[in-house]
């Protein structure tokens, strides 16, 4: 536990990994979670799944245009048609409105921000209409006679070009965001235009750098390049990479009573009913919201996605629950992507492989809305990952009129890796250091620190680091030594290669709630708001209580899936927050659902709580003695009434739970409980990623023949599912490196690749038949579990492993973007410099 | 696109755009954009009369089914919004994710791109009609189950299918061999390695019973 340990004396070397498991009944153990047979039955229903008497369906319309204007729209010969119920037009979308957060904080309207039809579209695919008809064929019909008169505007798609001075902008009022006073306040667009001087390094091949409006450092940035043995300066582009979700983004909506229902796939159950309210401008109250499975998310649905007000608003309109199904393409263009970032990296290095300096210079592409490009996230996880004792950030955040960006799987963390790791291969070649040793020479340890300081001078740190035992047992498990020691190298036109990268990203949050309702039947009823994006996190963190508990799993259910249900409040699963964060609130319920049994055994037994024990779904007297069976208990606390079923509530809960505790009032014992466990510093997790790769030099075809990602994410909660998080993001990575990304007319504006065979996601015989994943198990010491998340760690490991494998097997002068595929190998080759171009976007 | 008139541009434009060039470039990049991706018909009369609605009979499950189709119905559509079987997901329509395979005379199809009319007299099994009776797994399923194989599972009843009808050819496949049987299905939460688990554990289960 966190508070008997005191923090700052954390030696991370003495840390040694230990077995899943140990020294606990369920958590580390793998077990068939609550949902696994409705999935593999068909039983479980995602959004489409679901069906309503007399349901209508909408098709959208999107802009066939990057930039434009809404002049008119004529649709009565559409309505005029047999079928034809009505149109939405975006004068009928609620506008920006204030709202107030989780907090009870008031977040200003932002006047830049996206509503579900745009009336002045800002990218190719943006909707503007919405049809509603008994079925889709008969709105397909009716969009024919739809008469739209568009005004096109200038429009920008690449974010360096959109800096070239005389070029155009994104939008009117310019084409770039800043902030106000560099870090607080809601950012605003500007004109920013570069010198012509500023663009004269494109022509030896390396990104330009002017004015850049975000900007921080620390330590002796030239001091350390002066004293460096070694100095690369790199250009690299990471791609836009869209999160292609294998459900798209459908709706269904019906009203009741003045009831809003709404069925949607989403990564917090809890979280999107206020998302739905702020978009339609009503009470939480209001809105009921089922979500019982979603296919896929990736950041892309943290709180469902904007375009579900459109069914719920033409369901108002006509009486009738309306469904909207989201087809592939229109899924490619609203359902969000990673923003590509160019950078400029100078790294020192001291004659060991030690960074001495990084000046780090990125232009990011935020997309048609909003200002999230990744590059502040960027900056701060490369200096978290290698430590540099001096860095410079600088970041320009471009507005281009392509489909809007979102965070996805690391958002900025996977982007600085891809940059930051194939600097480090090549230093280490130069060096003559083993790229391990490199890794370890560079690695965060313990509560490390990153970041700019802040006004205190004070920079963040984190809660713990055990990266470099996971580097040394997985260079062990990969056999990296005897691997590298292998030769030849090449056979006949085949070349290995080996890569070794680090990863990380954020691994948690704090002060959540959990609720659970003991039943008269002896049951233990978990209320979990959590999203289900098959992580498992829904089910693995209440393993937490049932362990505090002292009860078998069977004897718990776990609720989900339906916010009429009551759940507590819960953290959105973004940010890999969610083992953490929602470990804690399930930790701290479960100790107060033990309290008050306890209570009510002495109530109704006599004598004081503390002489009470609760195991194997009694409470007892210590050392034996009479004792109430939870359902004995369940059916006493409904009697004594009061905080003991419900009827008062635990004060330190969120507004939220305690609403959910008076819905359930009378129906058990009802305990709910606030993560309240103390907390120092900021919750990351790492991993240590090594793959090996074969290419063929007279193809340029390659295969990856085996990876392995090694983790520091404290207490593994679920092996199976910790398993399935780490390879699957490493893969989702790893499609960075191989072969997704954007391509965009640069005349036009528009999307040539939108669906899955011109943008493929890595399929079964991308990977390696095995890829293989272990954990340290080491828990973290700030968090009572000591689970931290691992959805988001790989991605960029992932990635790097395999861009770094490449350059072992095919030398330095091949790549300066991501991804490479087989053209990119085979025409750099025969040219002996890399021979895409790094610059140019979406090609 | 409905028709539009000349657009005026405005003076500031760095790059004029006539709607007549803007249309060339959308032709020359191939993106259409238009509703015509998804289309769904009113069950039953409710909307217009398309024509060609026949009554047909189809083996799916097991059971012969009665449905009215349409000429160019796909089966997908069929299973999911006449038939009620959900199970069947469509992740692109296209025949390039594989979430909507069902087993046809055995054979693994993608039901996004088979017509309904095609299939009758052929036993359709989707991943509804895997499990006993008595609702005991099919030990594909089982395997899943055991292995805690997939994530958010969208893709889940098309692997499984698909899984199942490769198993039918080759009942002792290496891991290799049944990832080559597992090629046409996409997942996107990437879960392959676990996916493979599952599968080889039920090709084992199979061939021990």
């Amino acid at each position: 536990m966190a508070e008997t340990e005191p923090v700052d004396v954390l030696k991370a070397e003495n840390e040694k990994p230990r077995q899943f498991g140990t020294g606990y009944k369920l958590i580390g153990k793998d077990y068939p979670t609550n949902d696994l047979v409705a999935k593999v039955t068909g039983r479980a229903k995602y959004a489409e799944d679901f069906r309503a008497e007399g349901m209508l369906f909408c098709r959208l319309v999107l802009s066939p245009m990057p930039h434009a204007r809404v002049k008119s729209i004529r649709a009565e010969k559409a309505l005029a048609m047999p079928g034809v119920k009505a149109i939405l037009t975006p004068a009928e979308v609620p506008g920006h409105a204030d709202y107030i957060n989780d907090n009870g904080t008031r977040i200003k309207a932002d006047k830049w921000s996206e509503l579900a039809l745009a009336d002045e579209p800002m990218y190719q695919g943006e909707p503007i209409l919405a049809v509603a008809a008994v079925d889709e064929l008969t709105c397909a019909e009716a969009i024919e006679k739809i008469e739209i008169e568009m005004e096109p505007l200038p429009f920008a798609t690449d974010p360096l070009e959109s800096l070239r001075p005389g070029s155009s902008n994104a939008r009117e009022e310019g084409n770039v965001w800043v902030r106000p006073d560099s870090s607080r306040g809601p950012e605003k667009l500007a004109v920013l235009k570069w010198t012509e001087e500023d663009f004269a390094a494109e022509k030896e091949g390396r990104m330009p750098m002017g004015h850049a409006p975000d900007e921080w450092s620390y330590g002796d940035v030239d001091g350390g390049f002066k004293n460096a043995a070694l100095v690369l300066d790199e250009t690299f582009l990471t791609p836009d990479v869209s999160h292609q979700c294998l459900e798209p983004r459908t709706t269904m909506a019906y009203w009741q009573n003045g009831k809003l229902f709404l069925y949607t796939g989403t990564q917090s159950t809890f979280q999107t009913v206020a998302a739905i309210a702020r978009w339609m401008h009503m009470d939480e109250d209001k809105i009921v919201f089922i979500s019982e499975y979603t296919g896929g998310g990736f950041g892309s649905k943290i709180t469902g996605a904007l375009t579900l007000v459109i069914p719920a608003l033409l369901s108002k309109k006509l009486n009738a629950p309306v469904m909207m199904r989201v087809s592939r393409e229109e899924e490619h263009f609203i359902g969000r992507a990673r923003p590509g970032i160019r950078a400029r990296t100078k790294i020192g290095f001291a004659k060991d492989g030690r960074i001495t300096a990084v000046d780090m210079f990125l232009v990011s592409d935020a997309g048609s809305y909003g200002s999230g490009g990744d590059g502040g996230s960027c900056g701060s996880i490369a200096s978290l990952l290698y430590q540099p004792p001096a860095m410079r950030w600088r970041n320009v955040t471009m507005a281009t009129n392509t489909p809007p960006r979102s965070a996805q799987s690391a958002p900025g963390g996977m982007q600085a890796i891809a940059i930051m790791e194939p600097i480090l291969a090549k230093a280490a070649r130069q060096l003559g250091v083993d790229q391990v040793a490199l890794r370890r020479a560079n690695c965060p340890e313990g509560k490390a620190e990153y970041g700019p300081p802040n006004r205190e001078g004070r920079r963040a740190y984190v809660t713990s680091c055990f990266l470099k035992q996971a580097l040394d047992l997985g260079a062990e498990q990969f056999k990296w030594r005897e691997r590298v020691a292998q030769q030849p190298k090449r056979v006949g036109s085949k070349v290995r290669g080996l890569g070794v990268a680090l990863s990380c990203f954020h691994g948690g949050s704090t002060g959540f709630d959990g609720l659970i309702v003991i039943t008269p039947q002896g049951r233990v009823q978990i209320q979990s708001g959590i999203g289900n994006l098959g992580t498992e996190a829904l089910i693995d963190v209440h393993r937490a209580a049932a362990e505090v508990l002292d009860v078998p799993w069977d004897a718990c259910d776990i609720v989900w899936g339906d916010t009429s249900k009551h759940f507590p409040y819960t953290c959105a699963s973004g940010g890999s927050q969610t083992v953490h964060a929602m470990t804690r609130a399930a930790h701290a319920v479960g100790l107060e659902c033990v309290q008050r049994l306890k209570e009510v055994a002495a109530k109704t037994l006599g004598g004081q709580p503390d002489g009470y024990e609760v195991a194997n779904l009694r409470v007892f007297r210590k050392g034996g003695g009479p004792g109430l069976s939870f359902a004995e208990a369940a059916r006493q606390a409904i009697k004594l009434g009061g905080i003991y079923d419900g009827h008062d509530v635990n004060p330190d809960v969120n507004k939220a739970t305690k609403q959910s505790v008076a819905a359930l009032a009378g129906q058990g014992l009802v305990a709910s409980a606030k993560d309240k466990y103390p907390h120092d510093g900021d919750s990351y997790s790492y991993l240590a990623c090594f793959a090996e790769v074969e290419t063929d030099v007279e193809t340029g075809v390659y295969r990856i023949v085996d990876y392995l990602g090694y983790a520091d994410v404290g207490t593994v909660l679920h092996p199976a599912a910790l398993g399935g998080q780490i390879l699957g993001r490493s893969t989702l990575g790893i499609g960075h490196a191989i072969g997704q990304k954007w391509v965009i007319d640069p005349q036009y504006g528009v999307t040539v690749a939108e669906r899955f065979y011109q943008n493929k996601p890595p399929t079964i015989l991308d990977v390696p038949v095995n890829m293989k994943w272990n954990a340290l198990n080491i828990p973290d010491p700030e968090t009572p579990v000591g689970a931290r998340g691992c959805g988001e760690p790989p991605v960029g490991g992932g990635c790097a492993s395999i861009l770094n494998a490449l350059s072992d097997a095919l030398g330095d002068n091949i790549f300066q973007r991501a991804p490479v595929n087989a053209d990119t190998i085979l025409t750099s080759l025969e040219a002996g410099r890399p021979m895409q171009d790094p610059l140019i976007a979406h090609i | 696109m409905p028709e539009m008139e000349e657009p005026k541009t405005s003076e500031s434009q760095a790059q004029q755009i006539t709607r007549r060039r803007f249309i060339l470039g959308v032709i020359a990049g191939g993106a259409v954009v238009s509703a015509a991706s998804y289309k769904i018909l009113a069950p039953g009369g409710r909307g217009r009369t398309w024509g060609g609605e026949r009554l047909i009979t189809l083996n799916v499950n097991g059971k012969p089914r009665r449905v009215e189709a349409m000429k160019q119905e796909t089966l997908a559509w069929t299973l999911r919004y006449k038939l009620g079987l959900t199970g069947t997901k469509l992740g692109c329509d296209r025949a390039e994710c594989g979430s909507c395979t069902v087993l046809i005379d055995d054979v693994p199809y993608y039901s996004c791109s088979v017509l309904t009319n095609t299939v009758r007299g052929r036993k359709v099994v989707t991943i509804e009609g895997l499990a006993a009776d008595d609702g005991k797994l099919h030990p594909v399923q089982q395997a899943v189950v055991d292995e805690q194989g997939f994530q958010c599972a969208f893709c889940m009843p098309g692997f499984v299918m698909s899984a199942v009808g490769y198993l039918k050819k080759n009942p002792n496949p290496t891991r290799e061999e049944m990832a080559q049987g597992l090629s046409g299905n996409l997942c996107r939460c990437q879960d392959y390695t676990k996916i493979l688990d599952a599968m080889m554990r039920g090709a084992e289960t199979m061939r021990r019973a």
